[in-house]
């Protein structure tokens, strides 16, 4: 029971992290991004390239740190990962959905993002070959933080989740105390309101790209030093990603985080009454009930 | 020779199948607007439900309740109909990513759940031991292939039949009104989301009918006809044949149908043996670049819908009937 909670915390820190950037692409640009998810793939080997770049040109980036199994080398890498992130939801924004947003349409936006979905998990599956990967190959042990109840936790699982923490809570200083913070939110409200009042739209999409972009690496790297890195990583991750922004509400961005959090925990929970093949279909029976039980999420404001 | 009629029937049997689903979905995305990610699922509850009703008994799994056939597909289109109420009662009243998300998550938990739930379809190994209708007087060859060819194309004139009447009766306006100008429709006193709805069953009945076929024709279903890319490949049909036309449906269904199976024929037999393991890959990236690169240069399809203008082109007409 306790094991399940734990789990479906460290979990969920990933999903909210993928959902922030989500829920914000969705609520701005108005369509559902299927593509969102691939970009934690980009980020995942995105990081294990330059893990293997930084350890081969200075070779004592190759030590763990402490306890865990990250490398400083993959740590300097994260950073540069999610910059490349970033990057690329930019790239991707200007040359299809750019271009299909000005020929109108949501639902062909939504479409494109599938479309985008395929070509990229297939490229990386193609560029990095289908098999399974790994940031480190050696082993971890799991610490037995109690006996009883029995509690085991990887130190790697605390970084991510502690690392996790820190950039929603920097995310949330820049949200509530700067300038960008304040436009970001007038944009996500009212689109034309905040156009009049002297905000960029252009170059708040834009940042919307690099903060979720730039998200989403770090929570595909954190699956992947938690877990495994493969090409469908992203597959995998994107209907919990999307539970976890129906349950905070779409557009809700701080219902994103603690929708990622609650999504992470009931379905960690649920393994408790269901065999876990049954896993993939739990963020599925999520949204069922938060469409019945309150559609607008925890946050969300009704609209058409 | 008998070999390239025998392929051939094979390959218009299926392209005719998947013709009927892309009817389907263009009842919903071309005539009404709605979005379903989730194709697959609607395909495969008509496929489990015309073989679990019309099998023959199994101990392994739910079955053995031998339907005379038709009676066995109509219960199979009545499965997608009834998945289709569920999922669209919750969401069809939201904003529109709603119905895309729940689509999309209602695919991936119909075929978590065929591959778990081995009591109910068999789990991975799918679900056996349905006899394929009138197996005892036509066999199992030529004749009965060439036969059950002349079935579906039956169905699937029937099927275009009915919708292009259904888009020209007063519910076929009234859903592309919505489509267009959903304010404009409510404010003459119609209700979008019933209409919706109507138009999201039975668009999924008609994609149970065409998982129905598939599955009579292989006499079996196992997850692995239900995955994901099934739902891209009727896409990338009516995004091709163009959304709202439904002669260009099928015809998009039958060029990318010929388009897929050449790519899979082509890169089985000349790519590298090293790179065996990666045509799926190779495939996939073609299709999305397809459906991606449609929507950027003629987002109108191959065969673009004809937009009638109800009023002054009809205006006469319904004068004189008066």
């Amino acid at each position: 029971m306790i094991q399940h909670l734990v789990d479906g915390i460290l979990v969920g820190s990933i999903l909210s992290l993928g959902a922030i950037g989500l829920t914000m692409a969705m609520h701005m640009l108005r369509f559902a991004n299927f593509s969102h998810a691939e970009l934690l793939s980009i980020g995942a080997y995105c990081a294990l390239v330059f893990d293997g770049v930084f350890k081969a040109v200075y070779t004592p980036l190759g030590d763990v740190i402490g306890p865990l199994s990250l490398t400083w080398a993959l740590s300097l890498a994260i950073v540069i990962s999610m910059a490349i992130t970033g990057g690329s939801a930019i790239l991707i924004d200007r040359l299809v959905f750019a271009r299909v947003r000005a020929k109108g349409g949501e639902l062909s936006m939504v479409f494109a993002s599938f479309g985008v979905a395929m070509i990229i998990r297939n490229v990386l599956g193609l560029t990095f070959g289908l098999k399974v990967q790994l940031y480190s190959q050696d082993i971890v042990f799991a610490m037995v933080l109690s006996r009883d109840p029995f509690l085991l936790v990887k130190p790697d699982q605390i970084f991510s989740l502690v690392a996790a923490l820190i950039i929603m809570f920097a995310f949330h200083l820049v949200l509530s105390r700067t300038t960008f913070g304040y436009s970001l939110r007038a944009v996500a409200e009212n689109p034309q309101l905040a156009q009049v009042s002297g905000i960029n739209l252009n170059r708040m999409i834009t940042l919307i790209w690099i903060i979720g972009g730039g998200l989403a690496a770090a929570a595909g790297v954190f699956y992947g030093l938690t877990n495994q890195i493969n090409p469908v990583l992203g597959r995998d991750l994107l209907l919990p990603i999307f539970a976890a922004t129906i349950v905070g509400g779409i557009g809700s961005i701080y219902g994103a985080a603690l929708g990622g959090f609650l999504v992470g925990i009931a379905s960690n929970l649920a393994l408790l009454i269901l065999p876990s093949g049954y896993s993939p279909a739990m963020p599925f029976l999520i949204i069922l009930a938060v469409l019945i039980i309150r559609p607008t999420g925890l946050f969300g404001e009704e609209r058409q | 020779m008998i070999g390239l009629i025998s392929y051939l029937i094979f390959f218009t049997t299926v392209a005719a199948i998947l013709s009927i689903a892309v009817l389907g979905l263009n009842l919903q995305w071309g005539n009404s607007g709605l979005f379903n990610g989730g194709v697959v699922a609607f395909f495969g509850a008509g496929a489990y439900g015309t073989l679990i009703l019309g099998g023959t008994a199994q101990s392994a799994h739910l079955g053995g309740f031998e339907l005379f056939y038709p009676l066995a597909l109509i219960g199979g289109m009545m499965c997608a109909g009834l998945m289709a109420w569920v999922v669209g009662k919750l969401t069809i009243r939201l904003r529109h990513d709603y119905l895309a998300i729940a689509t999309f998550g209602v695919a991936v938990a119909f075929e978590n759940l065929m591959r778990n739930a081995e009591g109910l379809s068999g789990g991975a190994q799918g679900l056996r031991g349905f006899e394929r209708p009138l197996h005892a007087w036509l066999g199992d060859g030529f004749t009965y292939n060439a036969i059950f060819l002349v079935f579906v194309l039956i169905l699937l004139i029937a099927t275009y039949r009915f919708l292009e009447l259904l888009i020209r009766s007063p519910y076929g306006r009234l859903l592309r009104a919505i489509r267009e100008d959903e304010t404009a429709a409510q404010s003459l006193g119609k209700d979008p989301a019933k209409i919706r709805l109507a138009s999201l069953i039975i668009g999924s009945v008609i994609m149970g009918l065409s998982g129905g076929l598939y599955a009579t024709f292989y006499a079996f279903i196992s997850p692995q006809d239900i995955l994901p890319i099934l739902t891209f490949q009727i896409w990338a049909m009516l995004i091709v044949g163009g959304a709202g036309n439904n002669k260009g449906a099928v015809a998009g269904a039958f060029l990318i149908w010929a388009a897929w199976t050449a790519s899979g024929w082509g890169l089985s037999r000349f790519a590298p043996l090293e790179m065996q393991l990666y045509t799926g890959s190779i495939q996939f990236i073609l299709i999305g670049l397809v459906i991606v690169g449609m929507l950027l240069w003629r987002p109108q399809g191959l065969f673009p819908e004809k937009l009638v203008i109800s009023q002054s082109g009809r205006a006469k007409h319904v004068k004189n009937r008066e």
